[in-house]
């Protein structure tokens, strides 16, 4: 269950999806408040889940069990648009646009069409800093489930 | 629980850095003011409950997808 550093720079952790994985610390992503339900995690890296580069990983390095998919949202969301309130701009110590890194959590369904992003409460990260928050945007309209692929609509026969 | 009551424009302290305001009441509605430290998180809880409860279905296991990625 439990990983352990092994140095400094280079830590062999074991993941949900990708065996066990060599990591430098220079990829690991700090959360600076708890994800929602997760209150004990907060150092996570990012590993590709697809060859497209569209699905990724959010792996705790501190839980191998705890993994979130997720995905660039304006991939399937091209509209997608919110403000980052002050507040966290600061608490990732944001100080260029250019450092944003939007992620959101995706809920996998079986069928895969019924996927669903949450649009609600985006993953911001602080790429230069490597620093994490889950955001709960308020008043946007956004939800927790929107399906990522709406136009595709099962055929009903009979 | 504490219970306090409160008229509209009276505050209640909360350790040295949060105070909570009573704006203005109306039937079931109370309108709420809240000063506190930028640090601190502040949420409507039925929506932080509900992200937390989103989180925990997303961490589900997804095993049997993967090769759907793969495959892609």
């Amino acid at each position: 269950m439990n990983n352990t550093y092994k140095g400094l720079m280079e830590v062999k952790i074991n993941t949900k999806y990708h065996g066990e994985k060599e990591i430098e610390e220079k990829e690991v992503i700090t959360f600076v408040k708890p994800i929602p339900g997760f209150p004990d995690e907060e150092k996570f890296i990012v590993l590709p889940l697809d060859e497209e580069g569209s699905f990724f990983a959010l792996q705790s390095i501190q839980n191998e069990q705890l993994a979130f998919v997720i995905s660039n949202p304006f991939l399937f969301f091209p509209d997608y648009d919110f403000n980052l309130e002050e507040n966290a701009v600061e608490q990732l110590e944001l100080a260029s646009e250019k450092d944003v890194l939007v992620f959101a959590i995706l809920t996998i369904q079986e069928p895969f069409d019924k996927t669903t992003a949450n649009l609600q409460a985006p993953i911001i990260i602080n790429q230069k800093k490597n620093l994490a928050k889950q955001v709960i945007l308020n008043q946007t309209g956004y939800i927790t489930k929107h399906l990522l692929f709406p136009n595709k609509k099962s055929v009903v026969k009979g | 629980m504490l219970v306090l009551t409160r008229k509209n424009g009276e505050v209640i302290k909360i350790g040295e850095d949060i105070e909570i305001t009573v704006i203005a009441s109306k039937g079931d509605q109370v309108k709420i003011g809240i000063s506190a430290p930028k640090d601190i998180e502040i949420f409507r809880k039925e929506v932080y409950d509900q992200i937390t409860q989103e989180n925990r279905t997303a961490s589900a296991d997804i095993s049997t997808f993967l090769n759907l990625f793969k495959k892609k």
